[in-house]
């Protein structure tokens, strides 16, 4: 019967002809997912405290987009201002991967006080925020993340990230655009790279000079120091210093106006 | 007449031929939005004493070509807020859509809609995150201007990429480079807003709108401007620009006759 009709009846499913597939050929995606917003920041832990600075500037190419975009947040407060939080995260970058981060982290360190009781620990943060970070693998948050707070110990921690979830505990690190800039300087100041003890030997028998965690007043100065010279250099860096610092006694802000030029 | 539904109706594949469905394309990538088709330039916006001015030219350009001019850019949100787009017009129409049913949703509750200028742009830049994460972007950059939960001016941008930043004075696109020098030399930012009145924001967008009309070859001399202040939303629609001076356009080779 359906042959007199001339109709050849599809083997499986409805058989519209419209769903039959077709080979298009493979279009070329141009649109690009990332930009690089600037700037810089810089951490350094002490023996009872940790620092988080970063520059307030926000670009595309050579246009800044406003001289006031913090990059240094409060993780896990109990409000919109960060009240009562003990973390806090550094990110330099791509600016909305950066938020995005930042907000997930936030979400995370508070479900942790919410389901636990108590405020998640800087190394279980640091752990957790290494998970989200290499999550997104093969679509990476394309940020340069440095985690501050202070350890069971009460001694300042500072971890830092690349942006797919490799991380280490260190004394010091700089990130984002004038980090090749600012991080020989930390290298010498802090950690004592190529500095010796006077009067200690010649040549080989040159005692090098032991690297020990620094008082409050000289990690400020650096940073201050620090972000002062990267102004000068690199053209992505200025407009306003923010300082956050993590004490016992919870957080400090500190805010210095740089260079708006 | 056959046993096969699905084949009622249609034209007959033994009379017609098979039906050729190359036209919709059911695998391949997506068509997804990989360049703006017809777009809008710059929007321009600055905060005064109580309130946020923001405005925008009518245009709508396909490429080079002066398409639509009489395209509305400047879109109201509940009683204090405005957006400004730049960028894709089709997207801006969806995303006007999608704000207003979120006005009706809101709407519905005891209160009406509270949100705020700031709660909008919240919500605008995580949709353009998402769409951007999606490889789907909304193609706009846009400026939204109103106040902030404690009832202080808010002026903040979001664009394609989910980059939200604020600041005294904001533009997109060209305006970026020709209407930002012009608000940061007669608004400089450590000079406080509560030191710039409602008529001074106006007649300083009205001065950028008229220098992208004279430098940005994709704008229009008739635009749109909106006043937001604690007495509500004023918006002008059809504004043309007055007071042009092509005087410059003389000492410049290229504009008029040349007589070399």
């Amino acid at each position: 019967m359906t042959s007199l009709m001339g109709y050849q009846p599809q083997n499986e499913g409805v058989g519209y002809s419209f769903s039959q597939p077709t080979s298009a050929p493979i279009k070329e995606h141009s649109f690009y997912p990332y930009t690089d917003n600037g700037g810089s920041t810089l951490g350094i832990s002490g023996s009872d405290f940790a620092i988080l600075a970063g520059d307030t500037r926000s670009v595309a190419g050579y246009n800044i987009n406003s001289r006031y975009v913090p990059k240094v947040f409060r993780i896990g407060g109990d409000d919109e201002t960060g009240e009562g939080a003990h973390i806090l995260l550094a990110v330099v970058g791509f600016a909305a991967d950066g938020q995005a981060l930042k907000e997930r982290l936030d979400a995370v360190v508070k479900m942790y006080r919410y389901q636990h009781g108590k405020p998640m620990s800087v190394s279980a943060c640091a752990q957790r925020l290494s998970t989200i970070l290499y999550q997104k693998r093969f679509f990476p948050y394309y940020v340069q993340a440095i985690l501050a707070g202070l350890d069971e110990e009460g001694k300042g921690a500072l971890y830092s990230y690349d942006p797919v979830g490799s991380y280490e505990r260190e004394q010091c690190r700089a990130a984002g655009s004038a980090a090749s800039l600012i991080m020989p300087f930390l290298d010498n100041q802090v950690n004592c790279k190529n500095q010796y003890i006077p009067g200690s030997g010649e040549g080989h028998a040159l005692e090098p000079k032991m690297p020990e965690p620094l008082p409050r007043d000289t990690v400020e100065q650096l940073v201050r120091d620090a972000f002062t010279s990267a102004v000068e250099r690199h053209i992505e860096v200025g407009d306003g210093l923010q300082m956050l610092l993590v004490t016992r006694n919870g957080i400090e802000e500190i805010y210095h106006p740089l260079k708006k030029d | 007449m056959n046993h096969f539904p699905e084949s009622w109706g249609r034209p007959r594949n033994d009379i017609y031929g098979p039906y050729n469905p190359s036209f919709l394309q059911t695998t391949g990538p997506k068509a997804h939005t990989q360049s703006p088709a017809v777009t809008g330039t710059s929007v321009v916006a600055v905060k005064f004493n109580g309130g946020v001015a923001i405005a925008a030219d009518n245009l709508a350009s396909y490429g080079s070509l002066a398409r639509f001019t009489d395209v509305k850019r400047l879109r109201t949100f509940g009683d204090s807020a405005v957006v400004g787009f730049g960028g894709d017009v089709s997207d801006m129409q969806y995303i006007d859509r999608l704000l207003g049913s979120i006005d009706i949703k809101e709407n519905y509750s005891a209160h009406g809609n509270l949100l705020n200028a700031k709660n909008l742009h919240t919500y605008l830049s995580k949709v353009f995150y998402k769409r951007r994460s999606e490889f789907n972007p909304l193609w706009n950059h846009v400026l939204v201007a109103g106040f902030d939960g404690n009832g202080q001016p808010f002026l903040s941008s979001a664009d394609l990429l989910g980059t939200t930043y604020s600041a005294p004075h904001l533009a997109t696109g060209f305006g970026a480079h020709l209407a930002i020098p012009i608000l940061r030399r007669l608004f400089p930012e450590e000079k406080p807003i509560e030191e710039v009145s409602k008529e001074q924001a106006v007649a300083a967008l009205k001065e950028c709108i008229k220098v992208l009309w004279y430098r940005d070859a994709r704008s229009l001399d008739s635009y749109s401007i909106a006043v937001i202040s604690k007495d509500g939303i004023e918006v002008k629609e059809d504004e043309k620009l007055e007071a042009q001076s092509w005087a410059f356009a003389e000492s410049i080779r290229g504009y008029g006759a040349q007589t070399v």
